[in-house]
C-alpha cells in the first residue's frame, strides 16, 4: 500500500528556513571530534607501516616507554585473538597482526601526556620488518604471478582457477545476450579505468576515548553512525556493546568514510591499558594513507544499439580492488551499471580483488559513479557513431515504473524520464559553444537505503517539541526533521527541537548512509510524534468528555471532528501541554522500523567545458544538475548535496587519484598534492529539482545525498571529448594525460 | 509456489536453476526453505542478502508476506556512503 498520503498542500514543507546548527557553526561553538577534553587526558598516536607489504618480525617499545610521560603502547597483543569474518578484517585494518598490508597501516600505537611526547614516542618504537612483494593495482592483482595477499581467504562465489586475491565473483543477468547483439546495428567494446579517491572531508577522524579496567567506557567522536562504532568498537575489543557508550560530535563531512572504525578501538585500548582518557585526532597524511578510499577500477563494457538508439543489448566485466580486505563494492556497481535503461539482454561479471592499499571505505553511492563513467561513456560513444542526440537517446530507452531493472526486479514509480524531460527543456542544453568548448551528458542512479531506525519525540510543558534521532546530521537532517516534526503536529519549525543523542538514548540506528536519514528517520519522526498528536486528541477527549475517536488533530490543535462531536472550542498545543502534568503525565512518542520503501534517486547532468589546447588544462564553464528528490522537505539542503555531488564528481573526472611509487608507498598524501577542487576551480552549479513521489515515504522523500555523484564523471569525459576531440577512458582527465591525448592525436 | 529469482552466480547450489520454486508465506520461511532445498544456499544467505518483494527491498524484516504471485529477487546485500 503506498503511503505517501501527502504530496501537495505543505505549510512547512518545502520553505527554506535557518539551520539549527549555523549560528554554532560560523562562530566555531560547535564541538566536533577534536573540540573534546577530559581531565588527565592523554594523546594517542599512530605507528605505521612505511612498508607496502611487509612481516612485522619484532616491536621494541623500550626506548618509548622510557620516556617521561608516556603511559602506556599497544600492539595487536593488547587485543583479543579469535575474531572472525568482518570483524577480524576491521581488527586487522585498526591494528595490523603478523603483517602490515599497505603503506600506513597500524602496527603500533602510544599514549602520553602530550601530543608532542606522544609522537615523539611513536618515533622510538622500532619496528622490523621483512619487506614482501607487493602490488597496488587492479589488473595487476589478478595476473598469475602477483604475491597473493591473504591465500586461501576467497569466499564460496569464486571459481576454482582465479588469483587468490579474487575474494569474490558475481555474475548475473537476463535475455538472450547474443541475440541481442546480433540485432544491434552497431556494437562498440571498451574498457575503462578510475583511480581511487578519497572522500575528502574536511574534518579528520577525531576521538576522545575512556575504557576502565571493568570494562565500561564512553566515548565522544567525530562519525556517521555511533551505532556502528560502538558494535565494531566492541568487536574489536571483546567487549559488550551495553558497556560502551558513544556520542557523536558534530561532523565536518563524511561521505561514507566515516561508518566504520579506524583510531577508536585503539584509544579505547590504550584508555585501558593506561587508565586515563585518551584522545586521538589525525593527522591529514593519515587520513589519506590509512582510511577508505573508494576502490579503483578497471572495467569493460558492450553494448549494442539499433539505428534509431535502440539499447538491444549490454554486457559489464568489473574487476575492483578495494585495498588488503574484501569488499570492494562491485554489487552495486553492477546493479548501477545498467539501470537508468530498459535493455533486453544484459550481463553483469564482477570480481572483487586485493591489493596492498587502505582498506575501501564507502564513498558517496559506492561503486555506481565508476560503472556509470564506463556505461555512460560508451553511451555516449555510441550516439557520437550514430548521429544521435544523446539526451533523447537515453529518454528512448529511460528505465520507467514498470521495467524490469538491469539487476532483476521491477522498478516502482521512479523519475528517470522525468529529469530527462527536464534535462531537454534546460536553456543549458541549446546554450551555444566557443572554441575549445563542448557539452557532456550523463544519467546515474542511486538505489537509496532504510535501515534500523529508532526515533523518540517529547512533549514539552509549553507545547514545544524535543525529537530524539541517532543519525547524525551531515547535510541539515535537524532542519528536515524539524520541519517534517511541525508539518505533522501542525506547529511553527521554530517550536521543534532536534538532539542527535548517544546510543544510550535509543534503540540501534544505522548511520548517515545510504542516502537514508531524511527518508528513515523522517518517516520515523512523522509517526512518533503522531503519537504525540493522538494522545493529545485522547486528552482533549477527556476534557469534552466525548470519544477519543471522535476528535481529530488539525493545525496544532485537537477539534471535534464534526457536529456529532460536539462544540467546543479547538484546543491548541500549548493549552494541552501545560496542563498535561494533570491530565495524565507526560506525552511522547517513539517509533522503530527498518524502512524498506526507499526510492530509488535518478539524476541527469550537463556540463560545458573548456579545454586549453596547450596546456591540458579543463575548465568547468557551466554545469547543471537535474535529479528526483521525490520531495524536497528543505529544498536548500537538498541543492547543496546536489552540488555537492557535482563538485566531488568533477574533482573524481578531472583531478583526484591515488598516486603510488614503485615502493607501493603512496606519494601525495596532503591535500596540496592531492587536489579536491576548491570554490575558484568551479562555476555556481545549477540545480533543478525534480519532485516524483516516492509511495514508500509518507510525504513523498527519496534519499538524495548519493546519486549527485554518479553522473559527473561520464559528463566531464563527455564534455572533454566534445571540446578537444579525444576520448579519455582512464580517469582522472589531469592536464597532463589530455595533453599527451591531444598530441597522439596530432 | 512462490519462484524466487537469483543471481547466476548461484547457479551452482541449485543445480543450475535461476529461478526455484518454493512453499512459502514469508520471507522467513521462503529462507529457511531455500537452505532446505539447497543447502549450498546456506553460507551466502548467513554472509547476508537483501530480498526484493514486488519491488519492495526487504533488508531484514523475515515476517514479511510473499505470495504465490509475488515478484520475488534474491540480491546481494548492499550499503551506502
Amino acid at each position: 500500500m503506498p503511503l505517501d498520503t501527502k504530496t501537495t498542500g505543505f505549510k512547512y514543507i518545502g520553505t527554506r528556513p535557518d539551520r539549527p546548527d549555523g549560528i554554532d557553526k560560523v562562530t566555531g561553538k560547535a564541538r566536533y571530534g577534536a573540540d573534546a577534553y577530559a581531565p588527565g587526558m592523554l594523546h594517542g598516536v599512530m605507528v605505521r607501516s612505511p612498508h607496502a607489504h611487509a612481516r612485522i618480525k619484532k616491536i621494541d617499545a623500550t626506548k618509548a616507554l622510557a620516556l617521561k610521560g608516556v603511559k602506556a603502547v599497544v600492539t595487536r597483543a593488547d587485543f583479543p585473538t579469535g575474531l572472525e569474518g568482518e570483524d577480524w578484517n576491521i581488527q586487522e585494518n585498526c591494528m595490523a597482526g603478523e603483517v602490515a598490508l599497505y603503506d600506513g597501516h597500524a602496527v603500533a600505537a602510544v599514549a602520553a601526556t602530550s601530543l608532542l611526547l606522544a609522537r615523539e614516542a611513536a618515533k622510538l618504537i622500532e619496528v622490523e620488518y621483512e619487506v614482501l612483494p607487493h602490488v597496488t593495482d587492479v589488473d595487476e592483482a589478478m595476473k598469475p604471478g602477483a604475491p597473493a595477499i591473504r591465500a586461501g581467504a576467497a569466499d564460496y562465489s569464486v571459481p576454482e582457477g582465479l588469483h587468490p586475491n579474487v575474494m569474490r565473483y558475481i555474475e548475473y543477468g537476463h535475455g538472450d545476450l547474443e541475440a541481442g547483439f546480433a540485432a544491434a546495428d552497431l556494437v562498440m567494446e571498451n574498457t575503462y579505468k578510475t583511480e581511487a579517491t578519497h572522500q575528502g572531508y574536511i574534518e579528520p577522524h577525531a576521538c576522545l576515548a575512556q575504557l576502565g579496567s571493568d570494562g565500561k567506557g564512553e566515548m565522544w567522536v567525530c562519525t556517521q553512525g555511533h551505532w556502528f562504532i560502538r558494535r565494531m568498537s566492541a568487536a574489536v575489543l571483546g567487549i559488550d556493546v551495553a558497556n560502551l557508550r558513544v556520542t557523536p560530535s558534530e561532523i565536518g563531512g563524511g561521505f561514507g568514510g566515516k561508518t566504520t572504525v579506524f583510531i577508536e578501538p585503539v584509544a579505547l585500548a590504550l584508555s585501558r591499558k593506561a587508565g586515563k582518557p585518551v584522545k586521538m585526532v589525525m593527522t591529514r597524511s593519515e587520513v589519506l594513507r590509512a582510511t577508505g578510499p573508494t576502490s579503483s577500477s578497471s572495467i569493460d563494457v558492450k553494448m549494442g544499439m539499433k539505428k534509431d538508439g535502440t539499447m538491444t543489448a549490454a554486457k559489464v566485466t568489473m574487476r575492483m580492488q578495494g585495498g588488503a580486505f574484501p569488499m570492494a563494492p562491485i554489487d552495486s556497481a553492477l546493479d548501477c551499471a545498467f539501470s537508468c535503461y530498459n535493455i533486453p539482454a544484459v550481463h553483469h561479471e564482477g570480481y572483487d580483488v586485493l591489493a596492498n592499499r587502505p582498506k575501501q571505505a564507502a564513498y558517496r553511492a559506492p561503486g555506481s559513479p565508476m560503472a556509470a563513467f564506463a556505461t555512460e561513456s560508451l553511451v555516449d560513444e555510441m550516439c557520437r557513431a550514430l548521429g544521435l542526440d544523446p539526451l533523447k537517446t537515453r529518454l528512448k530507452n529511460a528505465s520507467r515504473e514498470g521495467t524490469k531493472a538491469s539487476f532483476g526486479p521491477t522498478f516502482p514509480r521512479i523519475g528517470l524520464v522525468e529529469t530527462l524531460e527536464a534535462a531537454i527543456a534546460h536553456p543549458h542544453y541549446a546554450a551555444p559553444l566557443g572554441t575549445n568548448q563542448g557539452r557532456g551528458v550523463a544519467s546515474g542512479y542511486w538505489m537509496n537505503w532504510g535501515g534500523e531506525t529508532s526515533v523518540s519525540a517529547a512533549l514539552g510543558e509549553d507545547g514545544s517539541v524535543t525529537v530524539s534521532v541517532g543519525t547524525p546530521d551531515i547535510g541539515g537532517s535537524r532542519a528536515s526533521m524539524a520541519l517534517m516534526a511541525a508539518e505533522a503536529l501542525g506547529i511553527p519549525y521554530e517550536n521543534v527541537r532536534v538532539n542527535v543523542v548517544d546510543t544510550g538514548s535509543l534503540g540501534v540506528n544505522e548511520p548517515t548512509h545510504g542516502s537514508r536519514a531524511t527518508y528513515a528517520t523522517g518517516l520515523a519522526t512523522i509517526e512518533a510524534v503522531k503519537q504525540i498528536s493522538s494522545k493529545l486528541c485522547q486528552r482533549a477527549a477527556d476534557k469534552w468528555g466525548i470519544p477519543a475517536e471522535a476528535v481529530i488533530w488539525e493545525d496544532g490543535c485537537a477539534k471535534p471532528s464534526g457536529p456529532n462531536a460536539g462544540e467546543f472550542p479547538p484546543l491548541t498545543i500549548g493549552e494541552l501541554a501545560a496542563e498535561m502534568g494533570s491530565t495524565g503525565g507526560p506525552i511522547s512518542g517513539h517509533f522503530e522500523a527498518t524502512p524498506s520503501g526507499h526510492g530509488g534517486s535518478f539524476g541527469t547532468h550537463i556540463v560545458d567545458v573548456e579545454v586549453d589546447p596547450e596546456t591540458g588544462h579543463t575548465s568547468v564553464l557551466r554545469y547543471t544538475v537535474v535529479q528526483d528528490a521525490g520531495k524536497a522537505i528543505h529544498p536548500a539542503y537538498v541543492e547543496g548535496q546536489f552540488q555537492g555531488g557535482a563538485a566531488q564528481g568533477i574533482g573524481w573526472a578531472l583531478n583526484e587519484e591515488y598516486i603510488y611509487g614503485a615502493d607501493g608507498r603512496l606519494q601525495n598524501t596532503v591535500f596540496l598534492d592531492y587536489r579536491i577542487p576548491v570554490a575558484s576551480d568551479l562555476p555556481m552549479i545549477d540545480t533543478v529539482i525534480v519532485e516524483v513521489p516516492n509511495p514508500g515515504h509518507p510525504y513523498g522523500v527519496r534519499g538524495v545525498g548519493e546519486t549527485g555523484i554518479t553522473p559527473p564523471l561520464p559528463a566531464v569525459a563527455n564534455a572533454v571529448h566534445a571540446a578537444a576531440g579525444v576520448r579519455l577512458r582512464s580517469l582522472p582527465m589531469s592536464p597532463p594525460r589530455i595533453l599527451a591525448a591531444i598530441k597522439a592525436k596530432g | 509456489m512462490v519462484k524466487v529469482h537469483l543471481w547466476s552466480g548461484l547457479r551452482r547450489f541449485t543445480d543450475g536453476a535461476d529461478v526455484v520454486e518454493l512453499e512459502a508465506k514469508t520471507v522467513g520461511e521462503m529462507m529457511k526453505a531455500l537452505v532446505e532445498a539447497h543447502p549450498g544456499l546456506d553460507p551466502v544467505i548467513k554472509a547476508g542478502v537483501s530480498v526484493s518483494v514486488d519491488g519492495k527491498l526487504i533488508a531484514r524484516g523475515l515476517h514479511e508476506q510473499v505470495s504465490d504471485d509475488s515478484e520475488v529477487f534474491l540480491l546481494r546485500q548492499l550499503k551506502g556512503g
